[in-house]
Order: structure tokens, then sequence, then C-alpha cells
């Protein structure tokens, strides 16, 4: 299992198309993928779920995977954050 | 004893809005819609499956409609309004949440509808929880899908269910479920809302079912399979008659049907005055099974092809072949007389494939604006009419035209179709009638220069009266406030009537009021050509013409337009017609 926090940088924050990204690369992983924000606990890999969270710019999330390729699901998925979904 | 008192103690009369006449015996089926009632219901185990794959069907057919309101969207109101329904369809893709409720299914065994619901639900609650705007606005499309899902997948469940006969008893019917429960047998509609003229009571006198509309409760009183009377003379619905007030009904029928039965012999005669003054009677038609109805009734011809009925109930446009078909098969049936048909008015109230919300329809996109954004649709159409007029006996007509420049871009369409067919050598008429339907109030005082440049005019009294009124017709907290003989509607009547004579046209009236008795006099004394009307009451209205004579409703119109109130122009109308023509039953059958 990995844990981690990531911050959300892009201006719109996890607003339809962020969360459409996100979603569609944590799905390409087995392991599952949830999120933690203010008391929410949210699938990672479901679109109304991530579109939930309604995450703005600056928030703080807590990601968790677990699964064989969790490694291989972190790294990717932390990576989206941290260029910030490519928008700018 | 006790038994017999309980039911009469159940009786209950409602009064609404009678929509369209005749009366029927029947039990009720209520029918939800607009927002749909999830019911929770327990499935046996062999019920699981076929549950999870009704599910799936909605789910596609959902994604399908919103795909194609995504295309629409983004044409008409631009990518960024459009994604909205992107972000709907993703949710409807949404692997995790189509598990969650598939499991949910086959461990709780409740139906489709409760758990799509609850799942969908729980989001949209923590949506509007969040103090962002955004959010909010997300949580109401997510409502939004839900009662797409919801409705998907009860319209399965509805064709199968509705077997029997039934009084349909809703909320709020829109032209499309008007239409798509006539396929059952449908004994009468009776709704919460609604007014006189909205398109599904003009539908429903079409079908000759009756119909009450604005009864503002009844789809919360009434229970599926209650006994009920519907009276669509007086508006009255009854649930849990008892059996003095059946037989009360069933006599009334039969005077109602006897003096129908009176009106047969006019059926062949022309629409000519006592002193030989003839207008054109035709009628007003939504689909080509009216046809047979509509010669039946003694009609000359169709006045108004609604031609947006071929989109009833289905999610793309017919091809041309397929629209060609129905429109030879009008022009065929009607020969020798003449079948005017209108082009798509779709957008307002109308049957639409589903477009992207405004908040104005009525001031949106519809009519003549739909068609000439959408160059391929309306050149598809136009062929299919050209193509259908080799007998010369159709006329094409465009709604809601508002400006000159629309006429002539119109007109340009038609030159561009009647060339395109010419190099192809495929026949048409070359001489086809074009005309212009007269809605809007600026069309209306724009008359003179519009019949300049067509063939023909036709008012359209529902949609000109409720624009000249600023009045919903189908809004019951304002139906009341449209007023068939307000002073300024039969000024504008008169104005375009005295238009069109000025350009040597002819104009003719295609709205409700055409059908309306008390109207007849009047407008023939105005002048009009033709009256098209819904072909129920083409008997009626021809012998009301056959009794009349020229000189004295000329007279009496001249008359109506010294008259201040829509009160007392009706009196005077009624008046004159109780002395002209006694046994025309006025009271309750028509709403002015």
């Amino acid at each position: 299992m990995i844990e981690c926090e990531v911050t959300i940088k892009n201006r719109t924050g996890l607003h339809t198309r962020p969360a459409a990204t996100l979603v569609k690369t944590a799905s390409k992983f087995k392991s599952d993928f949830l999120i933690f924000k203010d008391g929410m606990e949210i699938n990672g890999k479901s679109i109304i779920g991530v579109m939930t969270l309604a995450a703005e710019q600056g928030s703080k999330l807590k990601l968790r995977f677990q699964g064989e390729d969790e490694e291989e699901a972190a790294k990717a998925v932390v990576e989206l954050f941290e260029s910030g979904f490519d928008e700018q | 004893m006790k038994s017999l008192e309980h039911i009469a103690a159940r009786e209950r009369v409602l009064t609404g809005i009678p929509a369209s006449p005749g009366i029927a015996f029947g039990p009720a089926y209520i029918f939800t819609k607009a927002i749909p009632r999830v019911e929770e219901r327990e499935l046996e185990p062999q019920e699981i499956e076929p549950e999870v794959e009704r599910l799936r069907r909605a789910v596609e057919k959902s994604a399908k409609e919103l795909n194609k309101i995504l295309l629409f969207a983004q044409k008409k109101v631009g990518d960024a309004k459009a994604k909205i329904f992107e972000a709907q369809i993703m949710v409807l893709q949404d692997r995790i949440l189509l598990d969650t409720v598939v499991d949910r299914i086959r461990s709780e065994l409740r139906n489709a509808e409760f758990i799509i619901s609850d799942e969908i639900g729980k989001y949209a609650h923590l949506m509007r929880a969040a103090r962002d705007e955004y959010m909010h606005e997300r949580a109401h499309d997510m409502e939004d899908l839900k009662n797409r899902v919801i409705r998907n997948l009860q319209q399965e469940k509805l064709v199968s269910r509705l077997e029997g006969t039934f009084i349909v008893v809703s909320h709020a019917l829109t032209p499309a479920d008007t239409m798509i429960l006539s396929r059952n047998h449908v004994l009468g509609y009776a709704t919460d809302l609604g007014g006189v003229t909205s398109h599904a009571a003009l539908f429903a006198r079409s079908l000759k079912i009756p119909a009450v509309v604005g009864l503002g409760a009844i789809s919360r009183e009434a229970e599926t399979g209650d006994p009920m009377i519907i009276d669509g003379y007086s508006g009255t619905v009854i649930i849990h008659p008892t059996e003095k007030r059946r037989k009360e009904f069933e006599r009334r029928r039969e005077r109602l049907l006897k003096f129908e039965a009176a009106l047969a012999p006019l059926r062949d005669l022309p629409a000519t005055t006592t002193d030989g003054h003839t207008v054109e009677l035709s009628a007003n038609i939504e689909l080509t099974e009216e046809l047979d109805y509509c010669v039946v009734q003694g009609s000359q011809g169709v006045g108004l092809f609604r031609t947006e009925s071929l989109l009833i109930g289905r999610d793309d446009f017919p091809s041309e072949e397929e629209q060609y078909l129905a429109y030879k098969k009008a022009a065929d049936r009607i020969y020798p007389n003449r079948v005017l048909m209108r082009t798509f008015d779709i957008g307002g109230d109308k049957v639409a494939p589903e477009m992207a919300e405004e908040a104005n329809p009525f001031l949106g996109w519809r009519g003549i604006r739909v068609s000439l954004d959408q160059p391929e649709l309306f050149r598809d159409q136009l062929r299919a009419m050209l193509r259908a007029s080799v007998r010369k006996n159709i006329g094409i007509m465009f709604p809601m035209v508002t400006t000159i420049d629309e006429v002539r871009r119109a007109k340009k369409f038609v030159l561009e179709t009647k060339a395109a067919l010419k190099s192809k050598h495929i026949r048409f008429d070359e001489n086809i009638q074009i005309g212009v339907m007269i809605e809007v109030p600026a069309a209306a005082l724009n008359a003179r220069s519009i019949a300049a440049e067509v063939d023909f005019l036709s008012i359209g009294s529902n949609d000109l009266i409720q624009y000249l009124l600023a009045v919903d017709r189908g809004n019951a907290l304002v139906a009341r406030l449209y007023k068939t003989f307000e002073p300024s509607v039969l000024t504008t009547l008169k104005y375009v009537i005295n238009a069109a004579h000025r350009e040597r046209k002819w104009v003719g009236i295609c709205g409700q009021m055409a059908g309306n008795p008390l109207a007849a006099p009047l407008l023939i004394g105005f002048g009009i050509d033709e009256l098209s009307v819904v072909p129920a009451v083409l008997p009626e209205i021809k012998k009301i013409i056959r009794s009349l004579n020229y000189a004295r409703v000329q007279q009496i119109s001249r008359e109506a337009l010294n008259i201040r109130t829509a009160e007392e122009v009706e009196a005077h109308l009624r008046k004159f017609l109780k002395k002209e023509i006694p046994d025309i039953p006025l009271d309750g059958t028509q709403i002015s």
C-alpha cells in the first residue's frame, strides 16, 4: 500500500477535464486507488466520485494505492498532479 | 351497505379545462415523466439478470441521447456550454459507478430505478453541499442525468405495462408523450398542467381522444387502476364514480354523439354561405394516419401538415426518402385537393430532437430559424416536398418567420433545390405555391411586404395570439389571459387579411381559432379565404358557415372591431350565433 499527499496546482481545480484525465490514468492500472479529502473517501477511478470532490486550486488530497502495480500507479498519478494536468 | 357507502364516499369530481371533446370510461394509468417517481421494488431471484440488462439498455440509450444533444449543443452554443453534456456522458461511462449499481441490484434484490437513483443521488447530495456555485450546477446535471436514465428505464416498462385500455393521468404531457402513448389503447388524457391550446391538447384532438388539462393535482389524487370518467366537453373528471353518475354520463355521451351524427350529411357539401360566398375549409393534420379521417370528415384539403410529427419517437432526422414517402402519401390521398406543408417547426413547445436547453424557447431557436441554420436538413426537406409535388397539389409554408430577409433566404433555398432537381432530371411542380405563416407580431405588421414576396399567407393564430398577448398558452398560471377575442387580436387579424388582399394574395388561418364556432363568422366577415381546422370539428364549422349570410357577418365583424374588451366581443358573437343557428351547442364544447 502506498499513501501520499498531493496539492492541486492547476487553476481550475479538479473540474471535469482534469478529473477525466485522472480517472483515465488511474484506470490503466490494476491497483485500487482511493482519494481522501475532508472526511470523504472517493474511488479515484470513478469520474462521478472525483467530480464530487470539488477540489479547487491549493487543496490537499490524500491518495492511497493498493495492488500489484501500486508503485507504477502512484508514480503516474502523482506526476499528473505535479504537472498541473498540463493545464496552464 | 357499509361497503356501498364506502364506495360512494370515494367519488371525487375534478374540474379542469376541456382540451379535446369526448366522454370515456375506464381505469386510470398514472404516467410519470418530468421528474420520474422512483418506487422501491423487491426482485425475485429470476428477475435479477433481466433487471441488470434493462439497466444496461437504459444507460446505453441515455448515452446515445446525450451524444446527440452534445453534438447539437456544440454547434449551437459552443464547446464551453456543451461541456455539461460531456460530463454527463463521462458519468454514464463510469465503470465504478455502474459496477456498484449492478452489484447492489444483485445483492440487495432491488430494482434498477431505486438503486441508480440512490447512487447518483448520493453524489448529487454531496455536490449540493459544497460551497462552490459551480458544484451546485453539477449537482443539477447529475439529477438530470439520473432522471434521464430512470426515464429510459421506465419507458421500456411503460410499453409493456400499458396492456389493456386506460385513461392516462399525468402531471404534464409533451406532444411526444401523447403520441407515443396513443399507440396503446388510450381512452383519454387527464393532466395537472396545461392549457387548451398546448400541443398535447391539439394532439389529443387530432387523435379524437378526450382530454382534460389544468386539473391541478389529479396525478396525485388518482391511482393507477382507479375507475374514472373523463368528459372532454365540459372538462370534468370523476374518480371512483358512483353507479348513478356513470349512468348520467352514459346518457350524456349518447346525446352528444347524436348531435355529431346529425352533421354527417353536410360532409360532401362545400363551405358556402346562404348568399353564395365560398371559403375553403380544410384540415390540420399531424400524421399521415389522419388523412382518411380528414377525408371522411368532408375536408377540402389539408391546410396545415405539421411535418415535425415525423420526428416523434426517434432520435434522428428522417431521411429525404422517408420524408418523400410521407409527403407523397398525403398528396396522393388528398388529390385533387391541396396539401399545405409546413417545414419543420421545432423548438418552442413542439416536438424536437433534444437540444441545448434555452431559457426562453418561445423566443429562441425555432421554426425557420432552425431550418436556415441547418441547411442540410432544410434542403432534404425541400427536396422531399418538391419531389412529392408532381401532381401540383402541394404548397410549402415557413413557420416562425419574422423578417423579409428570412423569407428571401428561404425562397433562395427553394430555388436552389429546384435547380438541383432539374439538373438531375427529377420532376416536380415548377409553380409550387410558397407561403409564410404569420405568427410573430413583427411579421403581422410586415404582412404586406411579406405577401408581396410569396403566394399566400397563413395565420397561425395560437402563436400569434400568445406572442401578441405575451401569454404562454401552456402555463396554467396565465392561461386564462390567453383570450382569442382580445380587440388587439381582432385588429391584427383584420390588418393581415387586408394586407394580403392588397397584394392580391390569398390568406388562410390554421390555428385553433379557425375551429372555434364563435370565431368562424368573425373570420369570414373579415374576408379570410381559407379556414383550416382539426378534422374533429370540421363538420360543425361547415354547418355554421352554411348557415351564415356573408353580408350579415361582414356587418357583425365590423361591429366587433369597435368593441373594447374580449368578453364583450365574445358576448357579441355568441348572441349572434345563438340567434342565427339555435341548435349549435356552444356551451361547454368550446373554449374561446
